[in-house]
């Protein structure tokens, strides 16, 4: 995602807090249209389309990487035609109730809601989205611990991925973690880990930390951060009030 | 149980972020005060930490599935509640935007069902006033599975309630909950075993990693919190959820009325039920739970209130009365 994020496409240039605000408002909206609103939901895709074609991002790829999500997205919405059986229209012999059209726009705002923050990440890399969080003045203690967790993932997603190719070579045909071994082999990887964050904080400490991260280039905002902003939030209130057609 | 944006309105989301918000801005000033530098790397790498063990499975014995660590309770133990609340929300925020896993407008609601509980009263309602009188492997075993069952049955409450209010999907408020809630009886149970697991080994290895227990706790839980927030927590309930309540009859209702026909008794005009009756309905300030000759919503309400803090003061005169009678005997 890192790749992707840091790549020269021009959406990722526009301001991390205008992206980050943009994005909120977008899913704000899009959840508050009412139940049945299908037209009116589907028009709030023109977002979600104008952006991907200005950040050069593969559709395609995002529903790979999304495969698992929106699935598990889409499946409260499968009850509502269950409980709101009322026809609303008939189609030849098929009549289409409350529930189903329901059903369609439960799924369709959370598909819209899931992709609209992978855009985010996608033209946006998390140490600028946490630059943006200082600039609404979220204290630093908590975006230094996000961008630390977030650096850290990685190599403790390897580490345990390591424990656990061992584990599975000297248990061969064990399904999963044993029980007699739970406590250690995610204990060894909590003291490995709390070491670690030692070496981590003398390390720091040596390059002169002093309990806050320094940015070398401010990035205020521009003339056309603002357009950008103020062009779709007046498209949003278009789409979500003005009845067109 | 993490939720999707779909299932949030704004109002509730944003309400969300607010509690989320006011309990993040409370533990940061509190972490602010320890002033140990070396807190935030160990937070950082911790939040990483819980991440790498959500890929671990753990496998249940007798069962084809597998559990994983349930995150607020192991850390509200080795960090404390502020610390842990805090990294949590690191956690969910790095979940939500490059796993999707729960909405961006929805981490408000996620925060605060899967981090507030299991960081705060998983620590000061469970973890400290076991771990007190200091730790044993009994206690975290007892401590993790009552703390981690506990939070996740609040926090897949919360859930419920988040979504009634929001009002957005047709699954009734019933059926929602009684499937929410066994589930998540269970899945805490596990995660409370595996936790339990873990912090064992820590235990045995390196002790002073833990919270309380061997080093003073400077939690304030007195007897006189504990009076406030019970009567809040009673506030609250008796004042909001009475409005929700049934309108059916209940167990003991619902078997008169299949014996009776109805659900009240009938007796007759000149028997000592008449006369009780009598008495009670001239005595009673609020009948049916309702004001007197009204049915409005509203009295229901107050009638939960008035009869809560009855309660409560009847209790407390009770324990006091007690109290007062063991000191003169002695």
């Amino acid at each position: 995602m890192d790749t992707i994020a840091e790549r020269d496409q021009w959406v990722n240039h526009i301001h991390p807090l205008v992206k980050l605000v943009l994005t909120l408002s977008f899913i704000a909206i899009t959840v508050s249209f009412s139940k049945y609103d299908l037209t009116g939901l589907l028009r709030m895709g023109i977002y979600l389309i104008v952006v991907f074609i200005l950040g050069d991002i593969s559709f395609r790829d995002s529903l790979r990487r999304l495969r698992i999500v929106l699935p598990l997205v889409c499946f409260m919405g499968l009850f509502n035609p269950f409980f709101d059986r009322e026809p609303c229209l008939q189609i030849g012999s098929v009549m289409i109730t409350g529930g189903m059209i329901s059903m369609l726009t439960l799924m369709i705002k959370g598909i819209y809601s899931v992709l609209a923050a992978y855009l985010l990440i996608a033209t946006t890399s998390i140490e600028k989205i946490c630059y943006a969080l200082r600039l609404i003045h979220v204290p630093a203690i908590l975006v230094t611990q996000i961008l630390l967790t977030y650096r850290y993932v990685s190599v403790l997603l390897e580490e345990a991925n390591r424990i656990m190719q061992a584990y599975s070579l000297r248990a061969p045909n064990q399904k999963g973690i044993h029980f007699k071994v739970w406590g250690s082999l995610a204990g060894q990887l909590l003291l490995r880990s709390m070491d670690r964050a030692n070496e981590v904080y003398e390390s720091m400490t040596l390059r002169g930390y002093r309990g806050e991260f320094y940015y070398a280039a401010k990035e205020p905002c521009k003339g056309k951060d603002y357009a950008y902003l103020i062009l779709w939030l007046a498209i949003f209130g278009v789409l979500k009030f003005v009845r067109l057609g | 149980m993490h939720m999707a944006d779909a299932l949030i309105a704004p109002a509730v989301a944003a309400t969300m972020y607010v509690c989320s918000g006011v309990t993040a801005g409370y533990s940061v000033k509190k972490v602010r005060l320890e002033s140990d530098p070396k807190k935030i790397p160990v937070m950082g790498v911790m939040g990483a930490f819980v991440f790498a063990t959500q890929m671990i499975n753990f496998t249940i014995p007798g069962t084809g599935s597998s559990g994983h660590l349930c995150g607020g309770m192991l850390l509200t133990a080795l960090l404390g509640p502020y610390a842990a609340f805090l990294t949590m929300i690191g956690v969910l925020l790095i979940q939500c935007l490059l796993f999707a896993d729960g909405g961006l407008l929805a981490l408000g609601c996620n925060i605060w069902n899967m981090a507030f509980y299991g960081c705060f009263l998983g620590y000061f309602l469970i973890w400290n006033p076991i771990m007190k009188k200091g730790m044993s492997r009994g206690k975290i075993i007892g401590a993790s599975i009552l703390g981690c069952m506990v939070t996740l049955q609040l926090g897949a409450f919360s859930v419920t309630i988040e979504t009634l209010l929001s009002g957005i999907t047709d699954l009734p408020f019933g059926v929602f909950v009684s499937t929410m809630q066994p589930i998540h009886l269970a899945i805490g149970f596990v995660e409370g075993l595996i936790t339990a697991a873990v912090l064992i080994f820590v235990y045995q290895t390196r002790p002073e990693m833990l919270q309380g227990g061997v080093e003073k706790s400077d939690s304030k839980v007195t007897y006189k919190n504990a009076i406030v927030i019970l009567a809040v927590a009673a506030l609250l309930i008796s004042g909001g959820l009475s409005l929700f309540a049934s309108s059916h009859p209940d167990g003991l209702e619902w078997s008169i009325e299949k014996i009776t026909g109805s659900t009240e008794i009938e007796a007759g005009e000149n028997s000592a039920y008449a006369a009780a009756e009598n008495i009670q309905e001239k005595t009673a300030l609020l009948p049916d739970y309702a004001f007197k000759n009204s049915e409005s919503a509203v009295g229901t309400s107050f009638s939960g209130v008035v009869g809560s803090a009855i309660v409560l003061v009847v209790c407390m005169g009770a324990c006091y009365a007690f109290k007062f009678f063991r000191k003169s005997k002695k």
